[in-house]
């Protein structure tokens, strides 16, 4: 399991997550209701020399995460041509664009343990309402380590599907797949209060 | 406890998978994943608090730096980009689905599943999408609407799978459908 976090560390590694989560939301606050194009086009001029202070990595590995929405804001602009009025189309793609390549700057600069004891402390207030932050990180620690689990199941059921079959494996795996998930989940469970459960690891 | 994190876990990573899975093609040329289907899934199948529980577990992980959303996208961008919105809904989507799959018990399993995927998975979740694309891009209503209506198809089918689903579960583990 591949997280998008670059290997190489930059200057922006360094920065505290805490910090660099601030900014963004920040900037994502002021920039939403800029409609100047000088504003905005300075923004994303900023936002570029960022990556590229980062080296050539960062700017490939950035247009890599972007490409998926290219095409959107390619539909999106045609939709302002033709209600006529191109000029606003423009200050929204490069809104857009400005805003999706900085959130993305921070995914790539901050380690995923960084990020989840940020979202650990952030729920430490519910402690009071009974939810242990520890059970979020428990959580997400099982979720990270089942998706492969749950992918290597999916794979197999397709590869049965395909010795028994001409026809491409559809929609038929999916019951099998779901189920075998609901039973590794009671497996799991039953493994864990055999070793003590989640109330003796906190409290 | 331990039962309730083990579910919830163990859904948020099937909602992942579900999302890399080859996308089948429906119609001409418009690739369907079957993530909202995972997500119509949780809530049908979970039930309506654990089922957005998951779902926001999902999400969690996704904003912080996974690449598990369908085409694998990841990261803080999917949350502030122009399909933004349809990511805020995806709790709300499984939360109806299995409010609805709850409520309709004196039913058959196959048309409240249904129903609940096709209010919440659908109709709910295009709400969310197209008010967060209509805020990104400023487009109209029409427009948007025009934009997402080729995936419409596509999610009723998801809906009514979702339907389908959800019964052959309860007749092979009746005590694991929690709508029920």
């Amino acid at each position: 399991m591949l997280a998008l976090t670059l290997e190489t560390r930059t200057w922006l590694h360094r920065v505290p997550a805490p910090a660099k989560l601030f900014a963004l939301g920040l900037f994502t606050v002021l920039l939403l209701p800029v409609t100047d194009m000088r504003i905005t086009g300075g923004f994303l001029i900023i936002v570029s020399l960022l990556y590229a202070s980062l080296g050539g990595i960062a700017m490939r590995e950035g247009f890599r995460l972007f490409q998926p929405i290219l095409l959107i804001l390619v539909v999106i602009l045609a939709w302002h041509v033709v209600l006529g009025e191109p000029r606003a189309g423009i200050v929204i793609c490069a809104r857009i664009l400005a805003l999706v390549a900085l959130a993305n700057l921070v995914t790539m600069t901050t380690r995923l343990d960084d990020m989840i004891a940020v979202v650990t402390w952030l729920l430490s207030p519910l402690r009071r309402f009974g939810l242990a932050p520890a059970t979020f990180g428990l959580a997400v620690a099982l979720t990270i380590r089942c998706i492969p689990v749950v992918l290597m199941k999916a794979e197999a059921l397709r590869m049965a599907w395909r010795a028994r079959s001409a026809r491409r494996p559809g929609v038929q795996t999916l019951f099998p797949l779901v189920l075998m998930t609901l039973d590794d989940a009671e497996h799991m469970s039953d493994a864990l209060r055999a070793r003590g459960g989640l109330t003796s690891q906190e409290t | 406890m331990e039962r309730t994190v083990t579910r919830i876990a163990l859904f948020a990573a099937l909602i992942a998978v579900l999302g890399l899975f080859p996308s089948f093609m429906l119609f001409a040329g418009v690739p369907i994943s079957a993530q909202s289907l995972g997500v119509m899934l949780a809530g049908t199948i979970l039930g309506a608090r654990r089922g957005s529980l998951a779902v926001l577990l999902f999400l969690a992980l996704v904003a912080l730096g996974l690449p598990l959303l369908a085409g694998g996208r990841g990261g803080l961008g999917a949350f502030v980009g122009p399909t933004a919105g349809f990511l805020f809904g995806f709790p709300v989507a499984a939360y109806v689905a299995g409010l609805i799959a709850q409520r309709l018990r004196r039913v058959d399993l196959l048309v409240s599943a249904t129903a609940g995927a096709l209010i919440g998975g659908v109709l709910v979740l295009y709400i969310f999408g197209a008010l967060g694309m209509m805020l990104v891009t400023e487009l109209g209503f029409a427009q948007v609407l025009a934009t997402l209506s080729v995936f419409i198809p596509g999610d009723i089918i998801k809906a009514v799978l979702c339907g389908f689903l959800t019964r052959s579960i309860f007749m092979a583990r009746p005590s694991l459908v929690a709508t029920r």
